[in-house]
């Protein structure tokens, strides 16, 4: 095989595995207005991808402040002598960027995964089959509540991780940096538009909706016993991480030049 | 009725029904045999759109439902059958009785109050109690076939697809099941298509019976027809025996 044909297979692969992607966002809004949610899933799913969740929200974004205001005060340290705009860094760091990109890639990590397997275990299991026969549709049933639970508490996530990094962040500038209480909130409140927190707040519902894609869809398209569902789980994983940095750029492309 | 005319299945370059035909009249039994991996399964997975068929003709009480594609007309069609699956599939994350009773909310007008006491009733008609609330992963391999049965017939089916009923179950099970397949086609006119490797199950329950050979159906006929058939394929089939023209690919010992 040449290299055209293999570059040519690769892209007929890429578009095949778009496409039918795309069919099953098609079908999730079908279902989603051609029938009654499933609350109770809803329910159970936005307990694992939220509740589940927070505790490593918790501590990856509470680091990301430490680290981030003991840089910043640090190199400002070096070069002006004292810590200053720690507040303003940490703070629009956390609430444009890290916030919604680091909680993206923790719930892609530990809810996306946990998606990913389930689903391609049951699949492979003939359970997604079942669903046909028993009068309902694997989408409508298994896909819309976790679309709903991403939607749902990935933005919620993405909030609470932004206060909890500013708060790691204020707890380094007050005890190491020993920067003034007042001086640390002010930093951050005077220069910080809501149009900011916009910015990071609508990417995290970009992100929730790419990782719900990507690992339902990686789910139900499993083959191969348990070496696939390992491999579907994985794919699913690196593809939705890869995706949220990706999607990240573009993202905050578009946002800047809307002037959000 | 169910007619199935000229039905074509390829799994890539594999071709795995190469034009088959059969029907089943309202409230008869049709048995498919065949060897394993032979495509009886696909079979009745087409018969329910579960894979979409390369080409032939599939009617349903009249109806040809080769054409359905969307969710509404696939979901209507699936209605009409209950479908037993070999592995049983049942729902790892919900309770027994849970399982039981899935279909009824789809299916059915039953209240949700007698959701419980419809899965009981069902679960004993397969020789079960008191399993209720019990995950599947706590059951062994036979009461799980019989739970996904009593799941497929909770919500009443007019047809019902068997996909090896009595694998996995011992004798003395296997007949009770074979006596409830002939006892639902007897009290409620259950038109079924039953797929087994059992022999004596299938001359117990068939009111026809098709041979899967290679794609194609080798023979179709009533129980006497295949008891009395010449054909050395069918006769190894039916004798169970290794040596014959059907060939299992198997490596020699050293």
């Amino acid at each position: 095989m040449n290299i055209f044909s293999k570059a040519g297979a690769a892209l007929l692969y890429a578009f095949g595995e778009l496409g039918s992607a795309a069919l099953m966002i098609r079908s999730a809004f079908f279902w989603a207005f051609h029938s009654k949610i499933e609350w109770r899933q809803s329910l159970i799913q936005c307990m694992r991808v939220g509740v589940d969740s927070l505790p490593v929200t918790t501590l990856t974004s509470f680091f990301t402040g430490m680290v981030l205001a003991l840089q910043t005060g640090s190199t400002s340290q070096n070069i002006f002598n004292e810590p200053i705009f720690v507040g303003t860094i940490v703070g629009f760091s956390l609430v444009k960027e890290l916030g919604p990109v680091l909680t993206a890639i923790v719930v892609a990590g530990r809810a996306g995964a946990a998606m990913a397997a389930e689903l391609g275990t049951m699949k492979v299991t003939e359970q997604i089959d079942a669903l046909h026969v028993l009068g309902t549709d694997p989408v409508r049933y298994l896909v819309i509540p976790r679309y709903i639970a991403c939607m749902v508490m990935i933005p919620v996530l993405t909030v609470y991780a932004m206060f909890s990094g500013i708060f790691g962040g204020f707890i380094v500038s007050a005890s190491k940096l020993h920067v003034p209480t007042n001086t640390y909130w002010d930093d951050i409140l005077n220069y910080m538009q809501i149009s900011d927190f916009m910015h990071g707040f609508s990417k995290s519902f970009i992100f929730a909706f790419m990782i719900a894609t990507v690992c339902c869809y990686r789910g139900l398209s499993t083959t191969g016993g348990a070496e696939g569902v390992g491999k579907t789980t994985t794919r699913a994983v690196v593809v939705s991480m890869v995706l949220v940095l990706v999607l990240d750029y573009f993202s905050t492309a578009v946002l800047v030049a809307l002037g959000v | 009725m169910i007619e199935v005319t000229g039905l074509k299945k390829s799994f890539g370059p594999k071709q795995v029904l190469r034009g088959v035909s059969a029907s089943v009249e309202d409230g008869k039994v049709l048995s498919i045999i065949g060897g394993s991996g032979s495509g009886k399964s696909t079979f009745i997975k087409c018969v329910m759109r579960l894979h979409q068929p390369d080409a032939g003709s599939i009617k349903v009480h009249g109806r040809e439902t080769i054409g359905y594609r969307s969710e509404v007309e696939l979901a209507d069609l699936r209605r009409q059958f209950g479908y037993l699956f070999q592995e049983g599939a049942l729902f790892d994350s919900l309770s027994v009785a849970e399982n039981v009773a899935f279909g009824l909310q789809y299916l059915t007008d039953i209240p949700q109050t007698r959701y419980r006491a419809v899965a009981r009733d069902m679960l004993a008609l397969v020789g079960l109690q008191n399993v209720e609330d019990l995950r599947p992963s706590e059951l062994s391999g036979g009461m799980k076939k019989r739970v996904a049965l009593a799941r497929a017939l909770a919500p009443g089916p007019k047809c019902m697809l068997y996909d090896e009923p009595t694998s996995g179950l011992d004798p003395i099970m296997s007949d009770i099941i074979n006596d409830l397949i002939l006892d639902l086609k007897r009290k409620t006119g259950v038109t079924s298509i039953v797929i087994t490797h059992d022999m004596k199950s299938a001359f117990k329950i068939s009111d026809t019976i098709v041979m899967l050979h290679e794609g194609n159906f080798l023979l179709t006929g009533k129980p006497d027809d295949f008891r009395a058939s010449a054909d050395p394929r069918v006769r190894q089939f039916v004798d169970g025996s290794a040596n014959g023209p059907i060939k299992m690919k198997l490596r020699d010992l050293d």
